[in-house]
């Protein structure tokens, strides 16, 4: 029964909290209700199923030992510096914010793990909120299906293995060592040491086309120090823009382009010379085929090239 | 039935410090705190009763003020000094609160990142050792004009009207529109200002990084009563019957327009390529992407797009020859 079950894990709890010093197994065993009518076999997996318990809700139960007369014995203890919540005092405009940060994550688990950490500090003393309006609200959505197993994987340093669908390929098995996790673009990525390519490798949560599963026990890898999500995450960043191109805009038009644009000379015949600089000859090509005959390329040579090839390609589509 | 036991036990681990924090509270104030009914939570006060210091001699258990719970319905608790306080945050709740904090951060205004620095300054100090874990876990959100950004956040602190020039991309255009803003949402990574324009007389969402200029205007702001924060749990684009439904084929070069656009269905085609069926609300905006995709996407209907499309490259093909 659930009811009894709750009072024993209490019960426990407070006697490693209140003692001293390490518990015996045989005390602990004296002094907790529900543990004294069971038999020898029954209380130690009864036992054994309550630390592990206790420790899933990451309390910390310590063992050390009990100097007895014939020779040391196992003990038990919750250090009360390592459970309690450390004093945290916030001002209403703080508290209001904590409330806000609250309700950013829309995936359901993480949602309610905010939810815990705002129950645990209410308990703590703090007031929040978290049904004031707000005029700044920021959403994290995390659609993907792997998004919870691979944070999960991510808190607890598990490996994981999972199929991953490349662009225009096959899936294929991967095996992950997952330092972290990132969102960017409203995408959600996992970066980590790849496996099968004994390399730093990030990986699209939307192309993770399965399940995830362990590959291994938590604590499995260790995240090396000099590893940083952020910088690692810059590779997704889009380049330094380096090249320089001359493009004829009509009037009135290409907008996006003119608000990066170095230089505009308005010319006469109602179409404009204007040079911006750019990282990617494919993505550049790719906006200046989207404004039709608004743009024209006059240099470099390589992107002219480029957008000729696609608007070809274009004209030709569905000539088949 | 095991997992009711442990749910309860962290449900009770934190209760019993907010309680006895607060003297009396009422029952529904607490069941709304915890996320719970009120059943539950005396449910769970039925177990404190028996709960206590080891030996559980009448005077070590907690008391539970039964009388105060039955008659007023409120919540009283008494000799628990032994837990005071609550059980630290865990990693999995530690990262989700330092890293909602950490982007409530980088997209708010100036008023409110202050706020933020000090909350997330303490709580970081209380997290203890799942502080090294936040590091793992980035949410990084699109930059925007800093004047921009500025004027729009004090727009919506003293809630005065703003004149913004916005970019509409489909149509390749500025427009010049006056708005009142209702709130700054940030949602799939980008930070939008939801409106109410009186231009297009409607409420709008606004992206901040295509509005060129703000001005905050003299004039408060006073949005119709309609105007209300939209519940954008299902995506920014709304669908719906009444728009356009197309049909695309893309190549598998363009296979990841899959990735970010919201569509009605996709099917594999021979070759490694889909068919994309998508709602859209401006054709123009369907024009622009498909011209972009450099004949590595088809319109398959409807078919006076496509013909729009392939006259249109043609036509810009021209200035090369």
């Amino acid at each position: 029964m659930t009811a009894r079950k709750s009072e024993r894990l209490m019960n426990l709890v407070i006697c490693l909290l209140v003692a001293r010093t390490y518990v015996t197994k045989e005390r602990i065993r004296e002094v907790v209700d529900g543990y004294r009518d069971q038999t020898d076999d029954a209380f130690e997996k009864m036992f054994e199923r309550d630390k592990d318990e206790l420790r899933d809700l990451s309390i910390p139960i310590e063992v050390g030992h009990v100097e007895k007369a014939f020779g040391d014995e196992p003990g038990y203890r919750i250090r009360r510096d390592l459970f309690a919540l450390p004093e945290i005092r916030l001002e209403p405009d703080e508290a209001a914010v904590v409330g806000l940060a609250a309700r950013v994550w829309q995936d359901a688990s993480l949602a309610e793990a905010t939810s815990g950490a705002l129950r645990k500090l209410r308990a703590g003393g703090v007031t929040v909120d978290t049904r004031a309006l707000a005029v700044v609200e920021p959403h994290v959505d995390t659609q993907d299906a792997a998004f919870d197993p691979l944070w999960q994987a991510v808190v607890t340093r598990t490996p994981v293995r999972f199929p991953y669908r490349r662009p225009g390929a096959e899936p294929a098995e991967r095996h992950l060592e997952p330092w972290g996790v990132l969102s960017w673009h409203g995408h959600w990525y996992v970066i980590g040491h790849d496996r099968d390519r004994d390399g730093v490798r990030m990986f699209r949560l939307s192309r993770v086309d399965g399940p995830v599963a362990k590959d291994g026990r938590p604590g499995g890898f260790v995240v090396p120090e000099d590893a940083d999500i952020r910088k690692l995450a810059a590779n997704l960043q889009p380049a330094a823009e380096k090249a320089e191109a001359t493009l004829r805009i009509r009037q009135g038009a290409g907008v996006v382009l003119r608000r990066r644009a170095l230089a505009v000379v308005t010319g006469d015949d109602g179409w404009d010379t204007v040079t911006l600089r750019y990282a990617g000859v494919w993505s550049m090509a790719e906006q200046v085929c989207s404004f039709g005959t608004d743009v024209v390329v006059q240099e470099p040579t390589d992107l002219r090239d480029t957008v000729v090839t696609m608007l070809r390609a274009l004209a030709e589509g569905g000539a088949e | 039935m095991s997992q009711g036991a442990k749910a309860q036990v962290e449900r009770l681990l934190a209760l019993v410090p907010y309680l006895r924090d607060r003297g009396g509270v009422r029952l529904e104030e607490v069941a709304s705190d915890f996320g719970v009914t009120a059943r539950q939570i005396t449910q769970d006060l039925q177990v404190l009763w028996f709960c206590g210091l080891p030996g559980a001699m009448p005077g070590d258990l907690i008391e539970v003020d039964m009388d105060a719970l039955e008659g007023d319905g409120v919540v009283h608790i008494d000799n628990a000094d032994f837990l005071d306080r609550p059980l630290r945050l865990d990693a999995h709740e530690a990262l989700a609160l330092i890293v909602g904090l950490r982007t409530l951060r980088d997209v708010g205004g100036p008023g409110e990142r202050d706020a933020v620095e000090r909350a997330l300054a303490k709580v970081e100090s209380a997290a203890g050792d799942a502080l090294a874990m936040a590091d793992q876990v980035d949410v990084q959100i699109d930059r925007a004009d800093e004047t921009v950004a500025v004027a729009v956040s004090r727009g919506l602190q003293e809630q005065r009207r703003l004149r913004i020039r916005y970019l509409v991309l489909a149509r390749d255009e500025t427009t010049e529109r006056d708005v009142d803003p209702l709130r700054l949402v940030v949602a799939e990574g980008r930070r939008y200002l939801e409106a109410w324009c009186y231009r297009a007389d409607g409420q709008r969402l606004f992206r901040l990084d295509r509005i060129s200029e703000a001005e905050v205007l003299d004039q408060p702001a006073s949005p119709p009563e309609e105007a209300q924060p939209r519940d954008l749990s299902s995506g920014l684009f709304q669908p719906t019957a009444e728009q356009l439904l197309a049909t695309v084929d893309l190549d598998p070069d363009a296979r990841w327009v899959v990735d970010y656009y919201p569509h009605e269905s996709v099917e594999d085609l021979p070759g490694g390529g889909l068919r994309l069926r998508l709602r859209v609300s401006d054709p123009a905006w369907l024009r622009r992407l498909v011209l972009r995709l450099g004949g590595h996407a088809r319109v398959v209907d409807p078919v006076e797009l496509a013909v729009e499309v392939r006259d249109e490259a043609a036509a810009a093909l021209a200035a090369y020859s």
